[in-house]
C-alpha cells in the first residue's frame, strides 16, 4: 500500500494505467525496427568497424601505432579508460544510491542507466587490455602463478587493485541489472506472439512468474545489492584515482584525488545519462515516463557534482602553491599556461562554468539547453582526464626528456570506435530489452495518481478512503512552491 | 501430476491485499499469489516469512574477506616473499582494496546465485503460467482445488472480496 502525499509531483504523467505502462514499454520491443533506429544503428556499426580496424592495427603492428613516446607513456588510452569508467558510475548511482535514499523517480531511468554502466565499463576495459600489447595474455593480471616459477601478482600495486575493482564492478552491475530485467522479460514473454520471441524471452526470464514469495526475495536481493553497490561504486573510482595518486609524479601525487575523481565520475555519468535519455524519450515516445521533472532533477545532481569538481580544481591549485613544492607548482602553472593551456581552458570552461548555468530554472527545464549542456560536460570531462594525465607527464623532473603528445589516427580510431561499440550495444539493448523497468514503474504509479481519481482500472466499491499524510487531507491546498 | 486451480483475478493491489486477508480468514488456503510488481505488505498478509538471504549475503561476504586476506598474506607473505617499495611482506593497508572488492564480489554473487537456486529460477524453453495477464496488469490469487471443493462457495468468497473474474485452470508440472 502506497502512502500518497498530496504535495508530490507526479512521477509518471498522462494518467497511465498498469496496462498502459506495459504497452508503452513493450511497444518498441514488439514492433519491427523503425527507420530512425536502423539509421542510428548503421552509424554505430560504421564506428564499430573503425574500432575493429584500429584494434587490428594495434595488435598486428603493436603499440607503436599509438602516439605514445618515452616520456608520455599514458595518454589517450588511459584518458579514455577513466572517461568511460566515470560515465558508468551514474548508472550505479541511480540504481543503488537513489534506491537507498528512496528516490522513487529513479524507477523510470534506472534500467537504461544501468545498461549504460555495463556498456561503458566494457568500453573502458578495452583500453588497459589493448595497452598491455599482448591482450591474449590478459589473464596474467589475475593471481595465477607465473609460468616459469611461483611468482605471484603484486598486491601492493594500484593497477592490480584496479583489476579487482573493475572486474567486481562489472560483474556485480551485470547481475544487478539482469536480476532487475527478469520480471520484465517475463512480461514480454507472456505477451509474445512469435515462436522465436516466446522461446527467447522464456529463456531470458528464467521462469519468472511473479509469485509473492519471489517478489519478496527479489526486493531483499535488490536492497542488499544496492547497499553493497554503493560503497563499491565509490571504491572503483577511488582505486582508479589511486593509479595516479600513489605515484610520485607532480600533479598526480595528491590526496584529494579519490573524492575528486568520484565526484567527476558522477558528474560525467549524469551528463551521459541525460544525453541518452533525452534521445531515448523522444525516439521511443516515453515522454510521460522520463518527464521534464526527471531532467531537472538530473540537472541538479549534475550541478552539485560539477561544483564539487570545480572546488577540487581550485583546491589543487591552492595546495600546489601552499605546499611550496616547486615541482608541484610548476606542474600546475604549466597546466594553465604551458603548451597545453587550451586543454586546460576547455576543461575549466566546460566543467566549472557551464554547470553553473543550471542554477537558472529556465536552463534546468529546457530540453535543448540540457542536451547541449550534457554534451559540453562530456567533452569537458574528457579534457579533464587528458589534462591530468598528459600535462603531468609531458614535463617531468628532467627537462631533457620533456616532450609533447600528438595522437595518431589509430588513437582517434580506437576512441571513436569505442563510442561506436557503446552505441551499438545501447541501441541493441533499447530495441530488444525493455528500456524502462515496468515492474518498478507500476509499483510507483499510484503514488503519482494521488488516490487514483484518474486511474480508471480501479473498482469504485473498493476504493480506499482518501489517504492522509501526517494529518494533511489529500485535498489540502498546496501552499508552497513545489518545484524548488 | 496435474493440479487444478481456482484463479481469482483482481484489478487493484489494495483490493487484492484485503482479499488475501479475508480469504485466509475464511479458512481458504491460498496456493500462491502472482502479481506484476512487488506489493508492500503482502508478505505479512500471506504469512511469508522474512527472507534469510541477508544472512546468507553476510556469510558470503565474510567468506570473500577471509579468502582475500588468506590469498594475499599467503602469496606475498609466505609463498614468495618480496620486498616491494620497502614495505613489509605483509603490508595490510595495501591489501585493503582487494579485500574489499572480493568481499563485495563473493557477497553479491553468492547471494544472487542462492536467490535463483532457492527460487528455482533457471532458463527454460517454455514457461507455463496460470494467467498471462499476471505479468501485465492483473493480480492473480491461485487456490488449489479438487473434486471435493465447493466451487460455488469459493467463487462467492472471491467475488465478495473484489475479484473481477474467477477462473479455473489445470496445470501439469506446476
Amino acid at each position: 500500500m502506497q502512502h500518497v502525499s498530496p504535495v508530490r509531483e507526479p512521477l509518471v504523467t498522462g494518467g497511465k494505467t498498469y496496462h498502459d505502462v506495459t504497452q508503452d514499454v513493450c511497444r518498441q520491443v514488439e514492433a519491427a525496427p523503425n527507420i530512425r533506429w536502423m539509421a542510428a544503428l548503421s552509424v554505430a556499426l560504421l564506428l564499430l568497424g573503425v574500432f575493429f580496424y584500429s584494434v587490428y592495427r594495434t595488435l598486428w603492428y603493436g603499440i607503436g601505432e599509438w602516439g605514445l613516446n618515452k616520456t608520455i607513456g599514458w595518454a589517450w588510452d588511459i584518458t579514455n579508460f577513466v572517461w568511460w569508467v566515470g560515465i558508468g558510475h551514474a548508472g550505479t548511482l541511480i540504481s543503488a544510491v537513489l534506491l537507498l535514499f528512496r528516490q522513487k523517480w529513479r524507477t523510470s531511468i534506472n534500467r537504461a542507466a544501468e545498461a549504460m554502466t555495463i556498456f561503458a565499463v566494457i568500453c573502458a576495459a578495452m583500453f588497459p587490455v589493448l595497452h598491455m600489447g599482448r591482450p591474449w595474455l590478459a589473464y596474467w593480471v589475475f593471481p595465477l602463478q607465473n609460468t616459469f616459477g611461483s611468482l605471484w601478482v603484486n598486491f601492493n600495486s594500484p593497477l592490480l587493485w584496479d583489476v579487482f575493482a573493475i572486474s567486481t564492478y562489472f560483474t556485480v552491475s551485470l547481475v544487478f541489472w539482469y536480476t532487475g530485467l527478469v520480471p520484465d522479460f517475463a512480461t514480454i514473454r507472456d505477451r509474445a506472439k512469435g515462436p522465436i520471441a516466446k522461446v527467447a524471452y522464456s529463456l531470458l526470464s528464467m521462469g519468472w512468474k511473479g509469485s509473492a514469495k519471489h517478489w519478496s526475495r527479489y526486493e531483499t536481493v535488490s536492497l542488499i545489492l544496492a547497499g553493497v553497490s554503493t560503497p563499491l561504486v565509490l571504491s572503483v573510482h577511488t582505486i582508479v584515482s589511486m593509479d595516479f595518486a600513489t605515484s610520485v609524479v607532480p600533479g598526480w601525487h595528491t590526496t584529494i584525488f579519490p573524492p575528486y575523481f568520484v565526484a567527476g565520475a558522477i558528474f560525467s555519468g549524469f551528463a551521459m545519462v541525460l544525453t541518452l535519455m533525452l534521445i531515448t524519450r523522444v525516439v521511443f515516445k516515453l515522454e510521460d515516463y522520463i518527464t521534464i521533472e526527471h531532467i531537472a532533477l538530473m540537472n541538479k545532481i549534475m550541478m552539485v557534482t560539477g561544483s564539487i569538481v570545480g572546488v577540487a580544481y581550485i583546491t589543487e591549485f591552492f595546495i600546489a602553491w601552499y605546499s611550496q613544492v616547486e615541482y608541484e607548482s610548476y606542474a600546475f602553472i604549466n597546466r594553465a599556461t604551458g603548451p597545453y593551456w587550451w586543454a586546460y581552458a576547455a576543461m575549466m570552461t566546460c566543467n566549472v562554468i557551464t554547470p553553473q548555468l543550471v542554477w537558472f530554472r529556465k536552463v534546468r527545464y529546457s530540453i535543448p539547453l540540457t542536451f547541449i549542456l550534457s554534451i559540453i560536460v562530456n567533452i569537458g570531462m574528457w579534457f579533464e582526464r587528458f589534462v591530468i594525465i598528459v600535462t603531468s607527464l609531458h614535463r617531468d623532473y628532467l627537462p631533457s626528456s620533456w616532450a609533447m603528445f600528438s595522437p595518431t589516427i589509430i588513437d582517434v580510431g580506437i576512441y571513436v570506435g569505442t563510442i561506436g561499440l557503446f552505441f551499438t550495444l545501447f541501441l541493441l539493448f533499447a530495441k530488444f530489452f525493455p528500456v524502462i523497468n515496468m515492474a518498478e514503474v507500476k509499483s510507483v504509479l499510484k503514488y503519482t495518481v494521488d488516490n487514483g481519481p484518474t486511474y480508471t482500472g480501479r473498482d469504485p466499491h473498493h476504493a480506499p478512503q482518501p489517504v492522509t499524510t501526517h494529518g494533511v487531507p489529500a485535498s489540502a491546498p498546496v501552499n508552497y512552491d513545489k518545484h524548488d | 501430476m496435474t493440479k487444478r486451480f481456482a484463479l481469482g483475478i483482481f484489478e487493484d493491489e489494495d483490493v487484492l491485499l484485503h482479499a488475501v486477508e479475508n480469504v485466509r480468514e475464511a479458512g481458504v488456503k491460498i496456493y500462491e499469489v502472482f502479481t506484476p510488481f512487488p506489493i508492500h505488505g503482502i508478505d505479512d498478509a500471506l504469512g511469508i516469512e522474512r527472507s534469510r538471504l541477508p544472512i546468507a549475503a553476510f556469510f558470503f561476504g565474510l567468506t570473500g574477506l577471509s579468502f582475500a586476506l588468506w590469498m594475499q598474506i599467503y602469496m606475498l607473505g609466505f609463498d614468495w616473499p618480496m620486498i616491494i617499495g620497502g614495505k613489509p611482506h605483509i603490508a595490510l593497508p595495501a591489501f585493503i582494496p582487494v579485500s574489499f572488492e572480493l568481499t563485495v564480489l563473493f557477497c553479491c554473487h553468492g547471494m544472487v546465485i542462492t536467490f535463483y537456486a532457492i527460487s528455482k529460477l533457471y532458463p527454460r524453453w517454455r514457461t507455463p503460467v496460470l494467467d498471462v495477464r499476471s505479468t501485465d496488469d492483473k493480480f492473480v490469487m491461485a487456490i488449489e482445488v479438487n473434486e471435493n471443493t465447493d466451487m460455488n462457495k469459493l467463487t462467492q468468497i472471491l467475488r465478495e472480496n473484489g475479484a473481477s473474474e474467477v477462473n479455473q485452470k489445470e496445470m501439469s508440472k506446476f
